[in-house]
């Protein structure tokens, strides 16, 4: 029985007299894949922004597990556990992977001054916790021995990687996906291609997922989203959407 | 007309006064800004060195035995507009050219040190204490019933005025008319792309700088004469309001600039009236905190879109 | 190529000279009611020849001396400390010799050397509280002298309306600097970088403006005299007991009066809340919260994505960097025994931030070192001490265009994960 975890409802965001975004409507169930697909400049980024909080949308509604999150702080809506990555990968290049790590997990850990200062009992067990999870997590990606590194000095495919890891480390229910294949190579896609189905079936969370490599996307996909000009053209399952007309006239122009 | 309205267009008048000086300084922060994003703290000193400049060619030409007052200030407007630009121009080169493209904070602490060097200079040049000028320009129009209240429009402050319009339009026409106008919109939408279509930006931004500094040395010309003082210290206040003015009406925008001067101007001249005078200072920048808080983009800027 | 090089550098040597002409050449002087100009002396022409020729000859020569100075090796102080393991055995070892030549040493030298070290260990406890701020989580705070200030008056004031000891005030004005720094930060943390340093500045004069004129209460300019010494488990270092019950430190231990005895005792104190100060700052570091700052100055929208608060996260910085500050006022107050807003202008603020700058942003070891530079400096070269805010400013310049890491870079220490 699958629920709906994910239900966004006429979704639209303007800039001054722009409309960005035009009555999206996204769906997104338990242990789900979904994509959204799109030439460059449809809004796919904008939608993105407008569901995890970095922008207000200026219409429509956005339930997240029943609740409306639309209007939440950015902060807050990944407190509820729906987390975001981004196109140009944002990592934390200085600190080490395992701090990466623990920062993501900040609001888990025992931030009290004082116990931080005296060291105390809970102190020390929570900060484990987060070491073991960080560990757990790394190993899933298999970053293990790169923990000790700095993050910046980590190959192109790894750090990806490593941010995937990092919002998993968060414990969410649902990963949005900014383009997770760009700059990949085919072999590092295919690994990114086994690492999202894993999170859906062995981990049980959700993927809304953005992305032009289009073997990626269909070979996952529960379901797939089309815009264009951020207006929604067409949704189903990967075999409904190659087959349709005005998706194809959106990609390759009119005959 | 009751005293208390009389009173009160006293003060809008005082206000309007200093406000447009204010709105001339705080053009030069918001040009700045607008272009690469950094608050030049050492404006401030520029408008101070503007100020001083005057005293010492009226000073000089008066010693001189020139007595035509005309020409006196035209010189004096002449000499502390280049003078001020080349100050204005040579702090860019020295001091935030070199740090182009680094971290936001790295320019700005350059900014203040340039600012307590400038002050220290000017009051090692010059010594600390207050330097005083006889007033050039007495005398003004006054209405309203002698018995009751007289209001004074002196014709210091109608020049003030005068001076401010017309700079403000020939600024205006430049930014909007000229080629280098146009090049210095072109890099406050966006100065790396205006880089790559061949335009020389550092000249540009020296423009910017130039321009800011000149039109704080007319503001430091108007002011030096209004109140016949000047000291070493006066363009750190004066610059701290001034960008408050700047951030008023919205960082970035020119005409915002004005009106965040002519009002706070205002609303100074009104807490002076009716409060201690010292707390003129608290009341503006209160208002600054309060802008912040509730429209960080100011009354006439562009709210900001995070790019993600 | 060498011409464009020599009109370069007349270009500049011409820019020197308008520039000085009209500030040094000519010195405005008021002659009794009228305003005179007069020209500079032949020595004070001198010097801007000089300084004209500088320019001229640098900018002629800057290929080859850069050239010259990128040959230089860069003054590398963090390397000559040993370094891992090494470090480690004796990081203990060092630091036990370190405090216990601290407290040992103000009995060997004079007076005078003590008061200045107590100075000293002020600036650096305000340093290490801006660096805070301004290092660690990437505030700049102009206005850190105003909670400096409240600080020291509340101590002043708690003392003088409530009698209140200084070592009960002593947490109570951090807490009180805290608040403070609460209330400001709030609604000011929010915004972008630049606007908080002005903002901050504002705020800096607001409290100095109230203070001064809020004469009822803290005495406007004439400030509060008479603050009481901070006592030794209620032993006064006065010459009499002031008290009815109050005992004096050399009764009690049946030795005779000495001036220093105070002197020393204020120098251990301020020792004492050094290392206090340094303590907190290095669990910080290796806190959740510490962790936090680096990372929101690293990428804040990254921090935001992953469910960090960023205003609670730098309001902490904001609020502890408040409370140290506090700290250091009310010892400064006892210190001095009066205070007066005179103590908190702006430039007080501006001092401390170059202290942080000189001795390299984040670090704690720069910030101390350049805190001993900037009070002992000032100290030794008393006949140029006009130029000493003038030096200042250049050299805030100066580092940021060369060395904007500062005197000893930061090192960060990093979490390892044991396998």
């Amino acid at each position: 029985m699958s629920q709906l975890l994910l239900d966004v409802n006429g979704l639209t965001m303007r800039f001054g007299g722009l409309v960005a975004v035009n009555k999206v409507n996204l769906k997104v169930k338990n242990r789900q894949i979904v994509s959204i697909i799109g030439p460059n400049g449809a809004g796919k980024t904008t939608v993105f922004n407008c569901l995890s909080g970095f922008y207000i949308p200026s219409e429509g509604s956005v339930m997240f597990n029943g609740k409306e999150v639309a209007g939440l702080k950015d902060f807050q809506i990944s407190r509820q556990g729906l987390v975001r990555t981004f196109q140009h990968v944002r990592l934390f290049s200085k600190m080490t992977v395992i701090e990466n790590m623990l920062v993501a997990q900040h609001r888990h850990l025992n931030t009290n001054l004082m116990a931080g200062l005296l060291k105390t009992s809970s102190y020390r067990r929570l900060e484990q916790e987060a070491m073991d999870r960080a560990a757990h997590w790394l190993e899933e990606v298999d970053l293990l021995e790169f923990a000790n590194r700095e993050a910046g000095n980590l190959a192109y495919g790894q750090q990806r990687r490593l941010e995937i890891a990092r919002c998993m480390v968060t414990q969410p229910e649902l990963l949005l996906l900014d383009e997770p294949a760009a700059g990949l190579n085919p072999n590092e896609t295919k690994e990114l291609d086994e690492l999202i189905v894993r999170l859906r079936d062995e981990h049980e969370i959700s993927v809304l997922l953005i992305e032009h490599d289009m073997g990626l996307v269909m070979g996952i996909s529960d379901h797939i989203y089309v815009i264009a000009q951020g207006t929604p053209l067409a949704d189903g399952t990967a075999e409904d959407i190659k087959n349709n007309p005005d998706v194809i006239k959106a990609y390759l122009g009119e005959e | 007309m009751t005293e208390t309205l009389l009173y009160l267009i006293q003060q809008l008048i005082n206000g309007l006064t200093i406000g447009s000086t204010y709105a001339l300084i705080a053009i030069g922060y918001t040009m700045v800004y607008g272009i690469i994003g950094m608050i030049n703290f050492a404006h401030g000193e520029i408008y101070m060195i503007g100020s001083y400049v005057t005293f010492i060619v009226i000073a000089g030409l008066v010693s001189m035995g020139m007595v035509s007052l005309p020409i006196i200030l035209v010189v004096a407007l002449i000499v502390a507009v280049v003078i001020a630009s080349t100050y204005g121009w040579t702090v860019e080169r020295v001091a935030y050219r070199p740090l182009r493209g680094s971290n936001r904070l790295i320019p700005l602490i350059s900014a203040i040190g340039m600012s307590i060097f400038l002050q220290n200079y000017v009051v090692l040049a010059q010594g600390s204490r207050d330097v005083a000028l006889p007033p050039q320009i007495s005398g003004g129009w006054t209405f309203g019933d002698p018995a009751v209240f007289e209001v004074s429009f002196s014709y210091m402050q109608a020049l003030i005025w005068i001076a401010t319009f017309v700079t403000m339009v020939a600024l205006t026409l430049f930014i909007s008319r000229s080629r280098m106008g146009r090049a210095c919109r072109a890099c406050s939408e966006d100065l790396g792309m205006t880089n790559l279509l061949g335009i020389d930006t550092n000249r540009t931004i020296a423009l910017t700088f130039i321009i800011g500094a000149a039109l704080a040395a007319v503001a430091g010309l108007l002011l030096g004469l209004y109140y016949g003082v000047v000291n070493p210290f006066v363009g750190f206040i004066a610059g701290l309001k001034a960008f408050t003015a700047a951030v008023l009406g919205g960082i970035g925008s020119i005409p915002g600039a004005v009106l965040g001067g002519l009002i706070l101007g205002v609303t100074e001249a009104l807490t002076s009236a009716y409060f201690p005078s010292e707390y003129k200072d608290v009341v503006s920048f209160s208002l600054l905190v309060l802008i912040l808080l509730f429209r960080p983009s100011g009354l006439l800027g562009k709210p900001e879109v995070e790019k993600v | 190529m060498q011409n464009n090089k020599f009109m370069s550098a007349l270009f500049a040597a011409g820019i020197t000279f308008v520039l000085a002409c009209l500030m040094i050449g000519v010195k405005l002087d008021t002659e009794s009611t009228t305003l005179a100009v007069r020209g500079a002396t032949a020595e004070q022409w001198t010097w801007i020849g000089l300084g004209i020729t500088l320019v001229f000859l640098s900018q002629l020569f800057s290929n080859q001396i850069d050239a010259f100075f990128g040959k230089l090796p860069k003054p590398k102080v963090g390397s000559l400390l040993p370094t891992g393991d090494k470090m480690t055995t004796l990081k203990p070892w060092l630091l036990a010799a370190l405090i216990v030549g601290m407290v040992i040493w103000p009995f060997m030298v004079s007076r005078g050397a003590v008061d200045l070290a107590t100075l000293t260990l002020i600036y650096i406890m305000l340093g290490l509280g801006l660096n805070i701020v301004v290092g660690l989580a990437g505030l700049l705070d102009l206005g850190f002298v105003a909670f400096y200030a409240v600080g020291a008056y509340t101590y002043a004031l708690l003392s003088m309306y409530f009698g209140l000891s200084f070592w009960v005030c002593l947490p109570l004005a951090a807490a009180f600097a805290a608040l403070f720094g609460f209330v400001l930060g709030f609604p000011v943390l929010r915004l972008r970088g630049d606007y908080l340093a002005i903002v901050t500045l504002g705020f800096g004069e607001i409290i100095r403006i109230l203070l001064n004129n809020w004469t009822a209460v803290t005495g406007g300019p004439n400030g509060i005299s008479g603050i009481a010494k901070p006592t030794l488990f209620g032993l006064e270092f006065t010459r009499r007991a002031k008290g009815e019950d109050a005992q004096t430190f050399h009764d009690f231990f049946g030795i005779s009066y000495s001036s220093s005895y105070k002197v020393i005792f204020l120098y251990l104190i301020a020792v004492l809340l050094v290392i206090f100060v340094i303590y907190l700052i290095n669990r910080l570091m290796r806190m959740p919260i510490g962790r936090a700052w680096e990372a929101l100055r690293e990428d804040e929208i990254a921090c935001r994505s992953l469910g960090l608060n960023r205003t609670a996260i730098k309001l902490s910085a904001f609020t502890i960097g408040a409370s140290t500050a506090g700290f250091a006022g009310s010892f400064f107050a006892a210190r001095q025994g009066f205070i007066s807003p005179e103590s908190f202008i702006f430039i007080e603020s501006a001092i401390i931030l170059a202290i942080v700058v000189l001795g390299g942003m984040g670090s704690q070891v720069g910030v101390i070192l350049a805190a001993i530079i900037m009070t002992i400096l000032p100290e030794l070269a008393r006949e140029f001490s006009e130029y000493r805010m003038l030096m200042f400013g250049l050299l805030m310049v100066i580092m940021m265009r060369w060395r904007p890491e500062g005197l000893v870079p930061m090192k960060r220490p990093h979490l390892e994960l044991k396998q």
